[in-house]
């Protein structure tokens, strides 16, 4: 009884992830965004939390712990107070309709569910499940980054993709090192966000959008 | 007695004590003195016997011969760079309060690769490479002007990305590695992989290294994921461009390899060579090709960068002793021969306050000693005798002909096409009438000369010892 609890659970908390990836891909304005991203990093949290429980491995509490402090709560405060005080355009900047990227999204789970579950076969079934969701929930990340041109949504794909990995590490039985890793991707975070808001990267740009980055393709005379 | 503890901890303490150390004059002394003694006792490493894997080390020929390189090549830089930034205090380019920052996070960055290529932990490894990337990240920006913080920014963000699909592949080794080990420490770590590997999981061990080789492959420059490496060496301090290519590329490869004889010791796995292979050529075509149009100096050497880590990856995946050997003595060459180039253009660029091509016309006219040394360095790293390089490209594709000769037929068509646009440039810098200087050239070359004497002596005469060592290590790499 207890056992197939646990299954279940492990599920729908990877499905609320994966869900809320979605949710990121089809805001139109850039606070929508920032708020269903906070929604993803809630949902990793009580992922995290309720794998330290099953799998009796009080450790994975810090990294629900982290995920729930700086990922849910501090990132998306301090890019909306980012988002406020430079005001910046608060439509999201698409580079491919929003309906195309929900369609490749859906691809991307399903290439991913074809590449996961086939090679997986003698794991246990909960692993290539969550492994699964990990790996969608990875390539949405990349997705957001991908058509999303403006540089708060591209932190936020990033963040997103990160959360598809913590889910795949706490999802793997006994995997070591996670608290650590979780540990040096929030120091990676924290120094994106440090990025925007010090370096006052819009004085710099004129605009976060990432199309004027892109001109520093070629040389300057 | 083990060396490992003093070679980590000399750039650890040299970070902790160069934070606090505000004059930029002993900063600098310090950094080079701190580098020096941890190339000193990373030679020790050859002197004493290897010591057994410990949970924390793993040490064997392969990362020795790497961490005397890096620590030797962070040397020189860090000599180098005492006087490039002394020269940039006096334009007002940087602060001092600057190079405090910078001094510490150069250590640091010691710190990380040398944690990168001795860890016997794969978690711990792909932290220290984090690391790394954080730290050139923030010396890239070190100057705060636009182009240098959106080169900065675009290294950062692909970087990361690079970084977290390789810790994908670093989970998915460890699912594929469970049913063999069991959970725990023991299967992340290097010296029970190797032991284990033929019982892992061979279709998932694929996906991992897929995962790992476009993690890792984004941090050495390999080609489609290069996109960041010419703007990250245009635009940062030169001491770190020499850090970045002779270096840090280096130890993204040593991870891909790594993971490479994990699947060669597990029998059932895909053979990595064809995509490494594919990678290192593609790369070798694309930025041999890019290297005809530039017109800044530092972006050109950078895209050969990425055109030898091509070549270097190719060794590596042709696998064999005589391609592994080639590969070897690429990686090293490499690293010396484009570090002095670096240190030459830091210098001439000082002098003629730009780093246009056009605008460093007739260096050979204008300053002889500077002049003739970026000649010959260049002449090296286009793979000319009596150069090196010309040694292990030339071990690269006799090597191949035999195997493969269509390859070994591309090989020299991307290696031809380098030379060419390398030429072609040098011709403009070095020659033609001279330009004017806007300041005068200070800074010592003493750097520069003991690296090309080094390649030139690889070049002309290989020491026995040298040859077997490198050949037993090239055996090891499978």
């Amino acid at each position: 009884m207890f056992a197939t609890l646990a299954y279940d659970l492990s599920h729908m908390t990877g499905a609320m992830v994966l869900l809320a990836g979605f949710a990121v891909l089809y805001q139109r304005r850039l606070l929508g965004v920032l708020r269903a991203f906070a929604c993803q990093a809630v949902a990793v949290a009580v992922a995290a939390a309720w794998q330290a429980y099953s799998q009796e491995a009080p450790h994975l509490y810090v990294t629900a712990a982290i995920a729930l402090l700086l990922k849910g709560i501090a990132a998306p405060v301090a890019l909306d107070r980012i988002v406020r005080r430079l005001d910046i355009h608060r439509t999201v900047e698409t580079a491919v309709g929003i309906g195309a990227t929900m369609l490749a999204g859906v691809g991307l789970v399903v290439l991913a569910v074809l590449l996961v579950l086939p090679v997986t076969i003698s794991s246990a079934a909960l692993t290539r499940e969550t492994l699964a969701v990990a790996l969608s929930v990875v390539l949405i990340g990349f997705l957001i980054m991908i058509t999303r041109r403006n540089a708060i949504t591209q932190v936020v794909g990033f963040m997103s993709l990160e959360n598809g990995l913590v889910l795949a590490a706490v999802g793997v039985k006994g995997m070591p090192l996670v608290v650590e890793m979780s540990v040096a991707f929030s120091l990676l975070i924290a120094f994106i966000l440090f990025g925007i808001f010090f370096f006052r990267i819009r004085e710099l740009f004129d605009t976060l959008d990432l199309q004027s980055i892109e001109s520093f393709r070629g040389e300057r005379r | 007695m083990n060396a490992l503890p003093l070679i980590l901890g000399f750039p650890l303490a040299a970070a902790v004590a160069l934070a606090f150390v505000s004059d930029h004059r002993i900063g600098a002394r310090v950094n080079a003195g701190a580098s020096l003694a941890t190339f000193t006792v990373s030679l020790l490493l050859l002197v004493l016997e290897t010591p057994e894997p410990t949970q924390i080390a793993f040490i064997d020929d392969f990362n020795i011969y790497l961490v005397v390189l890096t620590s030797f090549v962070a040397f020189t830089a860090a000599w180098f760079s005492a006087g490039y930034i002394a020269h940039e205090i006096e334009t007002g380019r940087l602060t001092p309060a600057h190079l405090r920052f910078y001094h510490a996070m150069y250590q640091v960055l010691s710190f990380a690769m040398l944690l990168a290529l001795t860890a016997n932990n794969i978690g711990v490894m792909w932290a220290a490479v984090e690391l790394a990337t954080l730290t050139t990240v923030v010396m890239v920006s070190l100057y705060r002007t636009r182009p240098s913080l959106e080169a900065a920014w675009k290294y950062f963000i692909l970087g990361s990305v690079g970084i977290a699909l390789a810790l994908f592949g670093t989970i998915l080794v460890y699912l594929a590695a469970q049913k063999a080990m069991g959970p725990g420490m023991e299967a992340l770590t290097w010296s029970s992989l190797f032991a284990e590997a033929p019982n892992f999981e061979p279709e998932l061990l694929n996906v991992a290294f897929v995962f790992l080789l476009i993690g890792y492959g984004t941090k050495a420059g390999l080609v489609p994921l290069h996109a960041w490496l010419p703007d990250a060496h245009a635009e940062g301090p030169t001491p770190i461009s020499a850090v970045l290519s002779g270096l840090l590329l280096n130890v993204a490869l040593y991870a891909i390899v790594r993971f490479k004889m994990l699947l060669a010791a597990n029998g059932d796995a895909l053979a990595p060579g064809p995509l490494l292979i594919a990678m290192g050529l593609s790369s070798l075509f694309v930025a041999g090709l890019m290297l005809y149009r530039r017109r800044d100096i530092k972006r050109l050497f950078a895209y050969s960068s990425i055109e030898h880590m091509g070549v270097i990856t190719v060794a590596f995946g042709m696998g064999g002793p005589l391609a592994n050997f080639a590969g070897l003595l690429h990686m090293a060459l490499h690293s010396l021969t484009k570090s002095a180039i670096f240190y030459t253009i830091g210098l001439a660029s000082q002098a003629r306050g730009t780093q246009q091509v056009e605008q460093i016309r007739g260096l050979t006219a204008s300053h002889p000693a500077l002049g003739w040394s970026l000649v010959a360095g260049t002449a090296a790293i286009s793979g000319l005798p009596p150069f090196g390089l010309f040694m292990s490209e030339f071990l690269l594709v006799s090597s191949t002909f035999p195997r493969a000769p269509v390859l070994g037929v591309l090989l020299l068509i991307g290696l031809l096409t380098a030379f060419g646009g390398l030429m072609l440039r040098l011709h403009g810098i070095a020659f033609g009438e001279a330009e004017r200087d806007r300041r005068p050239l200070v800074g010592s070359l003493i750097p520069v000369y003991a690296h090309l004497l080094l390649i030139l002596i690889a070049g002309v005469f290989l020491p026995g010892p040298l040859v077997s060592w490198f050949q037993s290590i090239a055996e090891v790499l499978g």
